[in-house]
């Protein structure tokens, strides 16, 4: 018997647990890819006269390169610079999130302990769980090329596009393979492999961001940064114009190396345990922690941190890099007409990184908040609830930390811009007290959102985590940074609450959104409180 | 004597094809310890949390220290403790952060009693949740519930995964609680912890109470065994009324006999001219598997693995 004997029937095993999930991933994210296709496509076939113009705002404006790379003037190349980081996000998180699910949260609820008992190799699990997540990459790959070819894209093109976007589901499959063995927790598993996620993004987008364009500003050439990140080797692939494979092989042969590693590491330990070393802690609880407020506060506080130095990192990066957006001038600053650009340039690329910000800082609320579907599912609610504290006052300390943390999160972002901007551009009080502003007028379009997941966890409890996550990607999309250019009508983008946050500091903030939003967010967080107070407990058996 | 716990005619559905508990009725007296018994899936836990108002009951009355569960769920807390039958606690809190947690949460606890138990149970409280064995983490549950100084404990399957000295430690505590007139509701698989503590029990079935009373009345509602010698043979006895598994070999037989039949049965065997005979009322076991193994879902080998027997 090798470390591998079994490896066959946990593949098959791990298929039939997710036979709803992967294809739910993957066809979610090739139906954004071909509807938006579709969209811009057909826009630019009416108008064949701005594909130009509109690639070199992309190309000139750093701003822009932030989200990828567009080289040459054709429709496929322009889309995906439009949806290529939220797909490769998407790809990367749906490839950790199945190998943790099959390695570390198998092992951490005692389902490891059973497999390994029967004969089954050391190694089978974590074979098993890269195999299932390479496949669905694999298939991803096909059918997000597919979905460009079927609107009418180049098929070469197509074709690279899709494994663009793959590749950066089959590095991070790598990542998951190792953070599963280092964390002894699925979160705390996910979490690192998070971490590295925004790393990557970063490295890509400063690799851009001070990469140089080229005489016909159609081409960018991206400083080495960029080369350090999966994200970046995608982009690297360059679809539709030079449509060069190689880049790939850097992906899977960084694949091979963490699966080697990981397979090390699997040797080095036991069965439930990480290689991090478990502490004793305290025999007494802080007064601190003795409140359901104080208590969620302590649950979360290891992944706000995570979050807060993420935000802080990309905060002080986009702030260095006001002084190059000052000095843009022609199609370049057309884009931030959106954010009130055509009043004050540098204000409006404030305005933008603050709604990027702002989206980031909804999805930490997010995953924050669905924790209440996981309390309940979990059983760890029942011995809160058998106390004297009543479903409101354990809904209310949720809702106090989101906005705590969401508050402390964007507040984070907005003095780190401040740093470097004003380190850049001089006098950083008034910057301060602008971006601060602006930071604030973010809460409530994220408070909506909240509200919107409360409702789903109490209205919708088994639903409630794949379709929390499908607003969010939807209102990103209706959202200002997406949605104007998709040419979709204005009663639909409205449907977003991103679409009312005001365009501070570009331009002076005015009250009846934020009111707007601040009387949705509390209708729905009021529904699904009231919701809650009615309904049965969802407890496990 | 007033009712702790009053319960009468609870329904619960879950769903419109699975019906939890039909018509149940349930009744803990103060200062009382009230055995909860009945095979898996038998509605147990299901009770317990429409008693704690997690779950809301369908029809029926249900009294729980004088209030609504349900709707003065706060209230109540205060004055009970909960130990759930599956103890899923906070991975990265440490058992003595969660003991102080859930007694604070409650109204407050007694250090000089947390310190006490802690040392009974063999208790170490600096380690995290996720590092304590599972009987470890039964442990932190019930140190926790028992450091409350309240009027009810509400214990769900509470010394699954305790090692036998443990066992002997709880089974003191609950001793010493209903010596003090606390009310406990106790549900267990473990006959001899119910027969050492419980001064009442009710028997479970399918949703349903099927039995309740002291284990006296129980075995007088149950049939008795009879193995009985005679100078003429026994064969007739197979044909009496009231008579069951009845196995004869000539002038001897053993069988059992249903409890309003046992006069009439004895008329017949005085006819046959009784040499020997020994009666024998039926033991725990035998009282609960008829229960366990009637019950209409499960499958009765299945069902009687469950039950631990006596020593």
């Amino acid at each position: 018997m090798s470390g591998f004997t079994g490896t066959m029937r946990l593949v098959r095993l791990a298929l039939r647990r997710d036979r709803i999930t992967l294809p739910a991933w993957i066809l979610g994210m090739t139906t954004f890819l071909a509807a938006t296709t579709a969209l811009f496509a057909d826009g630019y076939t009416k108008h064949p006269q701005l594909l130009v113009p509109d690639t070199r705002v992309v190309v000139e404006n750093p701003g822009m390169r932030v989200l990828g790379l567009v080289t040459g003037r054709t429709i496929g190349g322009y889309t995906l610079h439009r949806d290529a980081l939220t797909l490769a996000v998407l790809a990367a998180l749906m490839s950790v999130f199945a190998v943790v699910r099959h390695t570390r949260q198998a092992e951490e609820l005692g389902r490891e302990e059973i497999l390994g008992a029967g004969v089954v190799g050391r190694y089978a699990s974590l074979t098993a769980s890269v195999i299932v997540a390479l496949a669905a990459n694999v298939v991803l790959a096909a059918l997000l090329g597919l979905g460009m070819i079927v609107t009418g894209q180049p098929i070469s093109g197509s074709l690279v596009a899709g494994v663009s976007i793959a590749i950066v589901g089959v590095a991070f499959t790598g990542v998951a393979a190792v953070t599963s063995q280092l964390a002894s927790t699925t979160r705390g598993a996910s979490g690192l492999a998070a971490a590295a996620l925004g790393g990557s993004f970063l490295l890509a987008a400063l690799g851009n961001m001070l990469g140089t364009v080229d005489a016909a500003a159609l081409r960018v050439t991206s400083a080495w940064p960029a080369w350090l990140s999966p994200i970046g080797w995608g982009q690297q692939m360059r679809p539709f114009a030079d449509n060069l494979w190689w880049p790939a092989g850097l992906s899977l042969v960084s694949l091979g190396l963490l699966s080697w590693a990981a397979v090390l590491l699997v040797g080095r330990r036991d069965v439930g345990r990480g290689l991090l070393p478990e502490r004793r802690g305290d025999a007494h609880a802080r007064p601190s922690l003795l409140s359901p407020t104080g208590l969620v506060w302590r649950l979360q506080r290891g992944a706000l941190l995570g979050w807060a130095i993420g935000l802080f990192g990309f905060g002080l990066v986009f702030g260095a890099l006001s002084e190059q957006i000052r000095g843009l001038e022609g199609d370049a600053t057309e884009w931030y007409a959106t954010f009130g650009g055509d009043v004050d340039l540098l204000g409006a690329y404030w305005a933008s990184m603050l709604q990027i910000a702002g989206t980031a800082v909804a999805a930490y609320v997010v995953t924050f908040l669905l924790r209440l579907h996981h309390d309940e599912a979990q059983g760890t609610l029942e011995p809160v609830l058998g106390t004297a504290v009543s479903r409101l006052r354990w809904l209310a300390a949720y809702a106090v930390n989101a906005l705590v943390g969401a508050t402390l999160l964007i507040l984070l972002f907005a003095v780190a811009v401040t740093i470097t901007g004003g380190l850049v551009l001089g006098d950083p009080a008034p910057l301060l007290l602008d971006l601060v502003g602006a930071a604030l007028v973010q809460l409530p379009a994220i408070g909506v959102l909240g509200g919107a997941v409360l409702v789903l966890v109490m209205l919708a409890p088994r639903w409630s985590v794949g379709m929390s996550w499908t607003l969010v990607v939807l209102t990103i999309i209706l959202g200002p940074m997406f949605g104007p250019s998709l040419g979709l009508p204005t009663w639909l983008l409205d449907v977003s609450p991103f679409t009312h946050v005001p365009n501070a500091p570009a331009v002076p903030i005015s009250m009846g959104p934020v009111l707007g939003l601040v009387a949705a967010c509390t209708l729905l967080a009021a529904a699904g409180a009231l919701a809650l107070h009615h309904r049965n407990l969802a407890l496990p058996a | 004597m007033s009712a702790a716990i009053s319960v009468s005619g609870l329904v619960k559905d879950f769903g419109s094809r699975t019906r939890a508990l039909d018509h149940l009725d349930l009744e803990v007296m103060t200062g009382e310890v009230h055995g909860f018994l009945g095979p898996n899936g038998a509605g147990k836990t299901t009770t317990i949390r429409v008693l704690l108002g997690l779950l809301r009951a369908d029809e029926g009355q249900v009294d729980l220290l004088g209030g609504d569960p349900w709707r003065d769920a706060v209230a109540l807390h205060r004055r009970l403790a909960y130990v759930p039958g599956e103890v899923n606690l906070w991975p990265n809190l440490t058992g003595g952060e969660v003991i102080d947690l859930l007694g604070d949460l409650r109204g407050g606890s007694d250090p000089s009693r947390r310190e006490e138990l802690l040392e009974r149970f063999q208790l170490d409280p600096t380690k995290k949740i996720r590092a304590y064995s599972k009987g470890n983490r039964q442990k932190v549950a019930l140190v926790a519930a028992f450091c409350s100084d309240v009027e009810l404990y509400l214990l769900d399957e509470p010394t699954s995964g305790l090692d036998p000295l443990m066992e002997a430690v709880f089974q003191e505590v609950v001793q010493e609680l209903r010596a003090s007139g606390r009310s406990i509701l106790l549900s267990s698989h473990i006959l001899s912890e119910v027969e050492a503590l419980c001064d009442r029990v009710t028997i479970i079935r399918a949703g349903r109470a099927a039995e309740s009373g002291t284990f006296d009345e129980l075995r007088h509602l149950t049939r008795t065994s009879v193995v009985v010698d005679t100078a003429k043979p026994l064969e007739p006895v197979t044909g009496w009324s009231g008579v069951h598994d009845a196995r004869v070999q000539d002038g001897h037989a053993e069988f059992s006999v249903d409890p309003g039949e046992l006069n009439h049965v004895l008329e017949h065997l005085v006819e046959l001219e009784v040499r020997s005979m020994v009666t024998s009322p039926p033991t725990l076991e035998e009282l609960f598997l008829r229960h366990y193994d009637d019950d209409v879902t499960g499958s009765g080998a299945g069902v009687a693995a469950e039950v631990v027997p006596t020593p």
